[in-house]
């Protein structure tokens, strides 16, 4: 009996320690999901009037462009992911590895400067520096490299240094965790029952730290198909981010339920490489997210 | 005693229930503008709260963003509005985010007649008027006469331009570029199948454009900058940022394109939901006269629509508006009135022409 | 002629300033168990890493299979290792550990499993090959972690601490079957302990080691019965330590004197002069215990010494009881008989005790030895 009791009043600690939470969850991200998705089942009828419909999916579909984008955005998602993986493996392998005390924390001080500065000012700096009368195409000039300044910006490429930048530290945080916690006597059993360098980056390494690099994936894929700034600003005229597109819908077209279908297509495109990417890595979610 | 600290009660609950925030300032309260950058300069707000007493708190935007905004709070959170007269309309007969101007409340009189004739054609519904003109411009051509020589948008697009262009992707490209074509936009606004067969015209020439195109500008300093560094060697841009470069680099002008300026006029709006509407007919009232409104119009760097205001206007404006329109202002056209749906149309063609390679 | 499977050469390593390898030398005969036994820090775990390939000397030379390995990386050795954690990988299997090797050296999957199972099956886990390394008991992971190693037919199998993690009762148990495993494999095993009993019981040969060097390599009787140093001979089994000058030399016997005025007599071991500083060492398992001189009939009656029961220690098979020897008040433990005699002793109460001269041994101390 005094057993139940007890038990009772926990579950209701337990439901007050969540409440803020769940009304946090409910009001700021479930109502507002479940008003644009019925936004954007609405199509316009003439002025002020609506009615039921599917076609703002249909135009996303009938329309080329907007599908263009989609799949374009997608991709350079994946490759920005993709790279920012190869880039911050070394990192966090040496933080976690190779050094200690004074110089890791100097490293991972290196991969927050990005976050010293808004990210407006940080991507008008890559635009100061990379700008046809920028810094380096004058360098570039001055060390003889090319005979006249060439503009870097709008380029793809400038979109996906810009991404990996951004993106350096959600990569190397997950991934700095998994590999710390990796015995280095494994390694050396690896090495020492005949593996080399590779081999044992790939047996031994990669599935220990499998959730760290699926996690560190998952958030810098979410953060890169999300992005709004780096993407429009480094990509120019050329740039064609979906966010883009849904932010033009809602702002500039005052298509609210244009930007409302793009923003459930763009929430179903993550969900489902999420998935795919938890496939791929064999991991479940929960063991992924506890890395996060 | 009790009586009094009753009411302040009950004050303080309908306060806390209306959301709102400033009641406990004095008497004046304060006025919320949402409007362009350099439209409502600092001297000018503190000569207006010594006189009055009301605060001032000012949103820049643009008009897209105005139009979102208030949309997203029917037309709540602001107590004056500045957008473009040929947008108000639309938006208007679609979302119902403004409220009549009382005219009662203003001192027309100090209004140009012309201009407030413009506004009363564009923006009355239902026979009220739903704005008042604040203050004009019109949107040309700038050119560094050092680089290139133009005359036209379609110049713009010339081989030897390649990447040295710019312009925004926005309705106002597409109507330059209609009227540059030799076509009139305006005409067509309410045939909707012909307008759009006209705007994928223009969305058709602007693609085979886009190589000479090196940006699309979203904001004013990014154009400016592209000028200056000599980036860009002549872009679409409206006049008061072209005199403002010229003022820099006497080689950077302004000119009124030979197929004819598209004026623009901006306004005096008051949102639905606006609660200080007093404080914001005293705005008005107050910067009507001609000596505020000639201070205002310099910090624009552009005209204002109270009568009287011209003549203070500053010299150098005035020797760049007549190199700049040398036939005066018979050249310049006004927007009409943006029917609703219109710009479903043009949006389609803008994301096409950023889509294009 | 013997054939040594490992041969250090002047083998050193120092860390800064530290020096925790010191220019050792030493060989390990072909398929013998060689252990080295030292307090933790003496450079153990860096000797073996040396021999590795883990960690590379300052100075010297490690020959294995009489092939220099200078250069040559780990994983090119043929040497493997059970890691003092065991190191086992937690994402495979038990088989696909056992297999590991293999895998990475070409061995096609169906010679593979096939060796995997039959080297499961030698160290006594047949069928296990599916299962996941944590469903193991600590014993069993013991036996494929080594089973990982000796798939590789290794020239040379390092063990550093192998059984520091397990409980005592599974230690004792774990100690047979690596002597087991040797015996039945054959190869050549190096063994690093800090645990004396480990050394005694699994090796035929244990070198002690101590700061860097080896102090006496021997088998364990040797090191048991003739400690070359006192640093062996007080880590080697409990002993008994009895420190003093040397007051009288007769051979190799010699007389220790206490400074509070007890006198012993012992071996002596090196050189000894009369009034040089030295240690005695008794075993207390040499010490025999009596109430009355008729109980010591065997001992000579100079070498019986009076003494108080201070406590007894009871442990089974290993109790003690510790005494004060009544003149100087200096601690010594006798081992209690079999038997179960004098289990009944009170605290306080006064006995004889005697050792043999020449079971007990004497060194200098002081100049001669640090
Ligand atoms: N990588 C290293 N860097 C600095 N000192 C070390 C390193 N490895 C071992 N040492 C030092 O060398 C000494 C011997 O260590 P170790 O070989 O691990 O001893 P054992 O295995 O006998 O306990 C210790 O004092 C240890 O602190
Ligand atoms: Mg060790």
């Amino acid at each position: 009996m005094a057993e139940t009791t007890t038990q009772a009043s926990q579950r209701l600690i337990l439901w007050l320690l969540l409440a803020p939470a769940l009304i946090w969850l409910l009001g700021l991200i479930l109502l507002p999901h479940l008003d644009l998705a019925l936004l954007s089942l609405r199509e316009r009828t003439g002025p002020g009037e609506y009615a039921f419909g599917l076609a703002q999916y249909r135009t996303f579909f009938s329309e080329p462009l907007y599908w263009d984008v989609f799949v374009r955005t997608a991709t350079l998602s994946v490759i920005a992911t993709a790279l920012t993986l190869l880039l911050a493996f070394p990192i966090a392998w040496t933080i976690a590895k190779l050094t200690r005390g004074r110089l890791s924390a100097l490293l991972f001080a290196v991969c927050l400067i990005p976050f010293w500065v808004s990210e407006t000012v940080r991507t008008l700096g890559w635009m100061i520096l990379l700008r046809e009368t920028g810094v380096l195409p004058s360098l570039l000039v001055t060390l003889g490299v090319t005979e006249v300044p060439i503009e870097m910006l709008y380029r793809d490429a400038t979109i996906l240094v810009g991404l990996v930048y951004t993106s350096l530290l959600f990569m190397v945080v997950p991934l700095y965790g998994s590999l710390e916690s990796l015995d280095d006597s494994l390694i050396e059993a690896g090495y020492d029952l005949g593996g080399n360098g590779w081999t044992v980056l790939r047996t031994v390494v990669i599935p220990h730290a499998a959730p760290g690099i699926t996690a560190g994936c998952i958030v810098v894929f979410m953060l890169t198909l999300g992005n709004y700034l780096t993407a429009s600003l480094l990509g120019g005229k050329n740039s064609l981010w979906f966010t883009e597109q849904i932010y033009t819908q809602f702002i500039t077209r005052f298509n609210w339920e244009q930007g409302a279908a793009f923003g459930f297509l763009l929430l179903a495109l993550s969900s489902v490489m999420v998935w795919i990417g938890l496939r791929l890595s064999g991991q479940r979610f929960s063991d992924v997210m506890s890395r996060t | 005693m009790t009586a009094v600290r009753t009411r302040r009660r009950v004050a303080l609950l309908a306060c806390l229930l209306s959301g709102c925030a400033s009641l406990a300032n004095a008497a004046g309260g304060t006025l919320r503008i949402i409007t362009w950058a350099d439209y409502v300069p600092a001297d000018v707000v503190a000569q207006f709260t010594k006189e009055t007493g009301i605060k001032v708190e000012v949103a820049l935007s643009n008009n897209e963003e105005i139009i979102s905004k208030l949309r997203a709070t029917r037309g709540a959170g602001f107590d004056l509005a500045q957008p473009s007269q040929d947008r108000i309309l639309g938006p208007q007969q679609e979302f119902g985010i403004y409220k009549p101007i009382d005219l009662a409340k203003v001192q027309v009189d100090r209004i140009q007649p012309d201009l407030l004739a413009t506004v009363r054609r564009n923006a009355t519904i239902g026979g009220r008027l739903y704005a008042l003109p604040y203050v004009w411009g019109a949107e040309g051509l700038v050119v560094n006469t050092k680089r290139t020589q133009i005359n036209d948008y379609l110049d713009l697009c010339r081989a030897d331009l390649r990447g040295r262009t710019s312009v925004r992707l926005r309705r106002p490209t597409l109507m330059a570029f209609a009227f540059a074509m030799g076509k009139d936009p305006f005409a067509l606004y309410s045939d909707t199948k012909a307008y759009t067969a006209l705007m994928e015209q223009v969305g058709a020439r602007l693609i085979a454009c886009k190589a000479n195109f090196r940006f699309f500008f979203d904001n004013r300093d990014q154009l400016l900058n592209g000028m200056r560094s000599g980036e860009l060697h002549a872009a679409m841009m409206w006049d008061s940022g072209g005199w403002k470069l010229n003022r820099e680099n006497p080689d950077i002008k302004f000119i009124a394109p030979k197929s004819g300026a598209l004026g623009w006029l901006d306004t005096y709006a008051l949102p639905a939901r606006g609660k200080n509407e007093a404080a914001a007919y005293a705005w008005i009232n107050f910067t009507l006269r001609p000596e505020i409104a000639a201070r205002i119009a310099k910090s624009i760097g552009n005209f204002s629509a109270a009568k009287g205001a011209d003549q203070l206007t500053d010299p150098v404006l005035r020797a760049q508006f007549a190199a700049s329109f040398p036939e005066g202002f018979k050249s310049v056209r006004w927007y009409p009135a943006i029917p609703p749906g219109l710009e479903e149309i043009e949006g389609r063609i803008l994301d096409r022409v950023k889509a294009a390679k | 002629m013997t054939t040594f499977d490992l041969e250090a050469k002047g083998l050193s390593k120092h860390f800064g300033t530290h020096t925790a390898v010191d220019a050792l030398s030493f060989g390990v005969e072909r398929g013998s168990f060689f252990s080295i036994l030292g307090p933790s820090g003496c450079g153990k775990t860096t000797l073996l890493r040396m021999i590795a390939g883990f960690v590379e000397p300052d100075a010297g030379d490690v020959e294995i299979g009489g092939r220099s390995m200078r250069g040559v990386p780990p994983n090119r050795r043929p040497v493997n290792m059970v890691f003092q954690q065991l190191a086992l990988f937690p994402m495979m299997s038990v088989g696909e550990n056992v297999a590991y090797g293999l895998a990475r050296r070409g061995v096609r999957r169906a010679d593979r499993e096939r060796k995997v199972d039959e080297m499961l099956e030698r160290v006594g886990l047949p069928g296990s090959a599916a299962k996941r390394v944590d469903q193991l008991s600590g014993g069993q992971r013991q036996r494929v972690a080594i089973a990982r190693s000796l798939v590789l037919e290794p020239t040379l199998l390092l063990l550093d601490e192998p059984l520091g993690a397990l409980d005592l009762k599974l230690r004792e148990r774990m100690k047979i079957e690596l002597k087991q495993l040797q015996a039945a494999f054959g190869t050549t095993f190096v063994y690093i302990t800090h645990d004396q009993s480990e050394a005694l019981v699994l090796s035929d040969r244990v070198a002690v080691m101590n700061g860097g060097r080896f102090e006496q390599v021997g088998t364990p009787q040797e090191l048991y019965y003739s400690p070359a140093t006192p640093f062996v001979a007080g880590f080697v089994g409990a002993n008994n330590r009895i420190e003093g000058r040397v007051t009288s030399i007769d051979g190799d016997l010699v007389e220790v004197r206490s400074e509070s005025g007890w006198a012993v007599h012992a071996r002596r071991q090196g050189a000894l002069r009369l009034g040089d500083a030295a240690a005695a060492f008794v075993r207390p398992e040499v010490a025999v215990l009596g109430r009355s001189m008729a109980d010591l009939a065997l001992a000579e009656p100079a070498a019986v010494h009076r003494g108080t029961v201070e406590s007894l220690l009871f442990d089974g098979a290993n109790s003690v009881v510790l005494l004060r020897e009544q003149a100087s008040r200096c601690e010594f433990r006798v081992a209690l008989p079999q038997t179960g005699r004098y289990a009944d002793l009170k605290v306080n109460e006064p006995v004889l005790f005697s050792f043999a001269a020449d079971r007990a041994v004497c060194f200098a101390t002081g100049s001669a030895h640090g």
